[in-house]
């Protein structure tokens, strides 16, 4: 099963992941790749209670997330693939180009030099930059908060 | 004990300081309850604004879903403060029995929300 959703949303799994896009799309895994996340067990118990019934989460590093992406990707699982920032998402873009094709841009919120695109998504130049960069490589990117929703093409928010 | 407990109302966008203003309106006490919306946060803001209302007092949070960023926001928060309980599935009825029964301890009274909460839900 290809994977359903790659976010990158800087609050993580959230109500918006799991009720939002996980009753949409009927997944039922979440994968957070967050190296901070992945290494404090103590909070990653807090993501699995924090996971409505029927849906669960598994936790990986971004080094680790690139090696299992076509684990997630070819298994029977329904996967949201979430990051916590851009960064991690374009590596795992990178590495695994033939598994993600498109990323969604779903919360990123204010921060230095940053500046608001949307209510949603603040983006410093550089990080538009390194975005328009993954976009020239093939990498469909779009903001959208929730399934129904419009979603804003790279272009809109880099204008 | 420090003094009556406070409850911290956590929930999404406009709901914490409607379920304030409700609790307010109908009992006319209006030191018990604070509200704190996720609306706009990041996970760090969001526990930032969750430790501020806290005050360090002894509190209960009310946390409007038992998953999400507000969720896990209050959890980070018991993980790391002393005097701090989580109720999950936050509803008027419990706030109302709350901000009469302050004096308890903060077990009894996390144990009495979702007591009080739970039983005001049924199909009549």
């Amino acid at each position: 099963m290809p994977l359903l959703l790659c976010r990158v949303d800087d609050r993580l799994i959230h109500g918006q992941v799991v009720i939002g896009w996980g009753g949409a799309l009927r997944a039922d895994l979440v994968v957070l790749a967050d190296d901070e996340i992945f290494a404090h067990p103590w909070e990653q118990e807090i993501y699995r209670m924090a996971m409505p019934s029927g849906m669960e989460a598994e936790f990986a590093s971004g080094e680790v997330a690139a090696r299992r992406l076509a684990e997630w990707a070819e298994g029977s699982a329904r996967v949201i693939l979430l990051t916590g920032n851009i960064e991690t998402m374009a590596a795992l873009a990178r590495a695994r180009p033939d598994l993600i094709s498109a990323i969604n841009l779903g919360g990123i919120h204010h921060g230095p030099g940053r500046i608001e695109r949307l209510r949603y998504v603040y983006l410093s130049t550089d990080e538009v930059n390194a975005l328009q960069s993954l976009a020239r490589e093939g990498v469909v990117i779009t903001a959208q908060d929730l399934p129904a929703a419009r979603p804003v093409p790279l272009g809109e928010l880099a204008a | 004990m420090s003094g009556p407990l406070r409850g911290v109302v956590v929930g999404h966008a406009t709901l914490p300081a409607a379920m304030v203003a409700a609790v307010e309106e109908i009992t006319g006490v209006t030191d018990a309850l604070v509200a704190v919306s996720n609306a706009g946060c990041d996970r760090a803001s969001l526990e930032a604004r969750v430790r501020e209302a806290l005050a360090g007092t002894p509190a209960i949070l009310f946390v409007d879903l038992p998953c999400g960023s507000c969720f896990v926001a209050a959890m980070q928060a018991v993980a790391s403060l002393e005097g701090v309980r989580v109720v999950t599935g936050v509803n008027l009825t419990m706030l109302l029995d709350f901000v009469f029964h302050r004096e308890a301890t903060l077990a009894e009274a996390a144990a009495r929300a979702g007591e009080i909460g739970a039983k005001a839900i049924a199909d009549r």
